[in-house]
């Protein structure tokens, strides 16, 4: 009976111990501030380049999270990036004149998409569209623009 | 010239015989598990106890050293591009996606499969497994099943700490001993860590505490009943389980990604 | 097929009789190697059976055979007039729990400690009180002697005390029949004298048949009713112990007496001993 109780205890306390872990493990190491509300509404807007972004990518503004791409596709109507995006309806007085930009995070970090406010009186609401962008940089056409730029000078 | 041919069908034949007796044999282990779980629990915390809790100093320690020479590493490397404050996001994707698995699953088939494989092999060159059909007690009910179930509950939790010990070596080596800010850290880590790494490293514990316990009591089960035999069973436990592990390894990241 | 009809009609009839096991023309044999064909004998009710024979000739094969861990290629096993190799999973269980099996060794489950050994088939079988288990086993521990040996680890018993709690386990669900694989083998001469003792009590007692495998000619004579000689995978002569020792055939004769040559070669087979000394089977 003894041996059994010890048994017991040890598998007890080792089981407890793998589930802290897990849990340390799921709520620690995983991003903090990641976007989950109940209650959203989507936007869309069309990018001629969207760069490596992705769905689930995080929608920012001012550097706080308030939504996350659902889906990138391609349009062949406007042969242009579809990005569509959802955002908490907490933050339902964005102007509808904002501006969406495709960002990085850091120098080689994952791209997400950054909002700038506009002026506007209405506000977004679902399914709108943001019609000022601004692609990806991506790095070879800024290089090749900074060669031919500087090509000009001479 | 003929016997060769003939050699390489006998060989062909043997193997996909063993291969279905393979199948047929994790067929019966899950058809016996969900019984032996709710009735006869207490056989199956006794293996917990055995393959997972005796397990942990070796784990913990192994990971410990594994986690510090990733921040070693990671941040001897990361060094080259001034992205130190990267360590942390590198031990942790590491450690979770990969590492942490698959050395657990390694380690466990050291310590535990080889404990399983030369247990069940000595229950069998010694009778015991026969005098339990004797006493009409099915062997595999009785002796293979709580010991699959002990090994496949205890893997992920083994993992899970392998990989939190990991992660504090890294963290006394990079933090403590290498001046990594700690905000960074932890930062540069959560922001580059999805759930679905969390999730891959989970499911991936999962599949090889399947493959790990049920090699170990396959080979335990089907050990030549001879002191050499059950030395040899031993052997074949840790081998196929590593190299059963690594391939599983490949196709779970292939497919995952 | 009408052979087989006719066997069964037997076996209906015979189970009335005091033949508790008929084994009928068995034929086993592994890979190319036959070890049993054209095999006869009868285990009568109640009585002491003894299997013997020189070693490798199968004597454990066959009781392997009777308890259906293997199955014959030919020929029929049956036991209170049933053909075991007929039985399912489940009926063989059953049938299995009417068997007490004393293997060589003991087989006591070593994660175990004695008591528990004793109290496993009661556990798996039935669903009595942890107090009546308690009972239970301490009566049949007490009857083999080691009522005292309870907490003890099976590894810390010694080769005459292993048998003897793989004996009382044997015992603990009544079994009607039961089985001895070499139970003397390897034991000083007391505890032999303690098994034997422990084998003829058991038997008249409990009005058990029991059936013992073993090559130890002296201890046999004096517990079996009945011996089989075993050899060539047939049966080369029975009869109570007293008629084998009076047997004139040469076999009988050189096994129950420990001749070293006879129908049983010293030599195994071998090419001619002066040519090979003298090379000539080089070519």
């Amino acid at each position: 009976m003894q041996q059994t109780r010890s048994v017991e205890i040890g598998t007890g306390l080792f089981v407890l111990l793998g589930m802290s872990a897990l849990f340390f493990l799921t709520t620690q190491t995983t991003g903090g501030d990641r976007f989950s509300a109940d209650d959203t509404y989507e936007v869309e807007a069309y990018f001629e380049n969207v760069g490596s972004l992705k769905a689930r990518a995080p929608v920012a503004m001012s550097g706080v999270t308030i939504g996350r791409v659902t889906s990138v596709t391609f349009d062949a109507e406007r042969l242009q990036a579809k990005v569509t995006f959802e955002i908490d309806s907490q933050y339902g007085t964005i102007p509808d004149d904002s501006d969406a930009s495709i960002l990085t995070s850091g120098l080689l970090g994952s791209q997400y998409i950054g909002l700038q406010a506009g002026g506007s009186e209405d506000s977004l609401e679902d399914g709108s569209e943001i019609f000022f962008v601004q692609d990806a940089i991506v790095l070879e056409n800024l290089i090749g623009k900074f060669l031919v730029s500087s090509g000009g000078d001479e | 010239m003929k016997s060769a041919v003939r050699d390489i069908y006998n060989n062909v034949f043997e193997f996909v015989r063993t291969f279905g007796a393979f199948q047929l044999f994790f067929l019966r282990l899950i058809r016996h598990s969900p019984r032996m779980l709710m009735r006869r629990p207490g056989l199956v915390i006794k293996q917990i106890y055995n393959t997972g809790a005796l397990s942990l100093v070796i784990i913990m320690v192994c990971g410990f050293f594994v986690g510090g020479v990733l921040g070693l590493q990671g941040f001897a490397n990361l060094a080259r591009f001034n992205a130190e404050d990267s360590v942390g996001a590198v031990v942790a994707l590491a450690l979770l996606k990969e590492l942490g698995p698959v050395i657990t699953a390694l380690l466990f088939a050291g310590r535990a499969g080889t404990a399983l494989s030369s247990e069940i092999g000595l229950m069998k060159a010694t009778d015991q497994l026969s005098a339990m059909e004797m006493m009409a007690v099915n062997p595999v009910r009785r002796v293979l099943v709580p010991r699959f179930l002990g090994g496949v509950i205890a893997m992920p939790m083994l993992v899970a700490i392998f990989t939190c010990v990991g992660l504090f070596g890294a963290h006394v080596v990079s933090v403590d001993l290498l001046n990594v800010d700690v905000g960074a850290f932890w930062q540069q880590m959560q922001l580059s860590v999805d759930m679905d790494d969390v999730q891959e490293g989970i499911f991936k514990s999962i599949v090889f505490g399947i493959v790990a316990s049920l090699m170990a009591v396959w080979e335990g089960y089907n050990a030549i009943p001879t002191a050499e035999g059950v030395g040899r069973a031993t052997t074949r436990t840790v081998v196929i389980t590593a190299i059963a592990v690594l391939i599983f390894d490949f196709m779970i990241t292939a497919i995952m990604l | 097929m009408h052979c087989l009809n006719g066997f069964l009609l037997f076996c209906i009839v015979s189970s009335e009789s005091e033949n508790l096991i008929e084994i009928r023309d068995l034929m086993y044999s592994r890979g190319a190697r036959v070890i049993f064909k054209d095999l006869n004998l009868t285990i009568k009710r109640g009585e002491i059976t003894a299997l013997m024979g020189p070693s490798g000739t199968g004597k454990t094969t066959l009781l392997r055979l009777i308890t259906r861990q293997l199955i014959p290629q030919q020929g029929f096993i049956c036991i209170n007039g049933v053909d075991i190799s007929t039985l399912n999973q489940r009926e063989l269980y059953e049938l299995r729990q009417r068997f007490g099996m004393l293997f060589q060794n003991g087989a006591l489950l070593t994660d175990l400690n004695v008591f528990e050994n004793v109290a496993f088939p009661l556990r798996e079988h039935t669903k009595l009180t942890n107090r009546l288990i308690r009972h239970v086993v301490l009566t049949k521990l007490h009857a083999v002697g080691l009522r005292g040996a309870a907490d003890m680890m099976p590894a810390e018993l010694s080769g005459g005390m292993a048998r003897r709690v793989a004996l009382a386990r044997a015992m603990v669900m009544d079994p009607e029949i039961l089985i001895y694989d070499e139970p003397f083998v390897g034991l000083d001469p007391i505890s032999m004298g303690v098994i034997v003792r422990l084998v003829r009590r058991m038997n008249d007692a409990l009005g058990i048949t029991s059936i013992v495998v073993s090559h130890d000619v002296a201890e046999v004579s004096t517990v079996a009713d009945r011996s089989y000689l075993i050899s060539d995978g047939k049966v080369a002569a029975s009869g109570s112990p007293d008629e084998l020792h009076a047997a004139n055939s040469e076999l009988v004769r050189q096994f129950m007496h420990g001749m070293a040559d006879g129908p049983v070669a010293f030599h195994f087979e071998a090419p001619n001993y002066a040519e090979q000394l003298l090379g000539r089977d080089s070519e």
